[in-house]
């Protein structure tokens, strides 16, 4: 079950650097299990942190997430390509059938 | 590159861990979208993606009937997927696994195959597609998404869920 709450974890820092008693307010966790996520986000490379005076702040690791998000791209690219195509297909096939029906068959 | 005026990209996203979804609208009733996912020779003229071309296309659609797909990219490369059709309810849904034809190797045929859930839904005579892509382990998925990443990215990407989205 933790693994939706790190989820939306990174959709909170997907908006910006957040300090853990930001992310303890928005998620209505207590503090120790939302440092615990974020200890495992950390291990794994998707989150950063970084003191500020007296506040521990965190953010995405946009450079891990990178790999991630080329292939999300190189994959929305092929099936744009795809579907691009099927649009010019289809566009055939609208016009086929209004013919058809213009013509009374 | 300029966006497409009339429909948009196709959108990608990672609901879970053993999912790959992509949705796209179409200015077209469904029973034409079903028809361009259904007939081979329509099949052909879309599924290449403009890398190259569908060499087969084979579709047996009844439920237990089986697919297959061909492309050769135009470096020569050749690309192979197959499946079997589960479930059709005609101009709504089609169900099919799908196995690609050069899985890495230790994916045994049973891991790398993933099953295919694709639904056409009209509202005022435009299609939604949705393409749900489901593997049988998340393993697998990463396996689909393979991308050099290292071990410790890999565990990551079953974190990224709104991330990928929020990136574009």
């Amino acid at each position: 079950m933790a693994e939706p709450r790190r989820r939306q974890i990174l959709d909170v820092l997907a908006g910006g650097e957040r300090p853990v008693n930001d992310l303890v307010h928005v998620l209505g966790l207590n503090q120790p299990q939302v440092s615990k996520h974020l200890r495992v986000l950390r291990e794994v490379g998707a989150v950063d942190v970084r003191d500020q005076g007296r506040q521990r702040l965190y953010r995405l690791n946009g450079r891990a997430l990178k790999p991630i998000h080329d292939w999300v791209k190189d994959y929305e690219r092929t099936w744009s390509e795809r579907f691009n195509e099927l649009d010019v297909v289809l566009e055939e096939l609208k016009q086929k059938e209004e013919g058809d029906a213009g013509s009374g068959k | 590159m300029p966006e497409v005026a009339s429909s948009g990209t196709a959108a990608v996203t990672l609901p879970t861990d053993e999912q790959i979804l992509i949705t796209r609208e179409f200015d077209a009733p469904k029973h034409l979208v079903y028809r361009a996912y259904t007939e081979p020779d329509l099949v052909k003229r879309w599924w290449h993606a403009n890398r190259g071309e569908v060499t087969i296309a084979e579709i047996d659609l009844r439920v237990g009937g089986k697919w297959r797909y061909v492309a050769v990219a135009h470096d020569g490369t050749e690309v192979g997927f197959h499946g079997e059709y589960r479930e059709i309810v005609p101009n709504e849904r089609l169900v099919s696994t799908e196995t690609f034809e050069g899985l890495p190797e230790g994916v045994s045929e049973e891991d790398g195959t993933t099953l295919n859930t694709v639904t056409f839904t009209e509202t005022e005579e435009r299609t939604l597609v949705t393409l749900l892509i489901e593997a049988s382990s998340k393993v697998t998925r990463d396996a689909i998404i393979d991308s050099g990443m290292e071990a410790g990215l890999q565990d990551a990407l079953d974190l990224l869920e709104g991330v990928a989205k929020s990136l574009r």
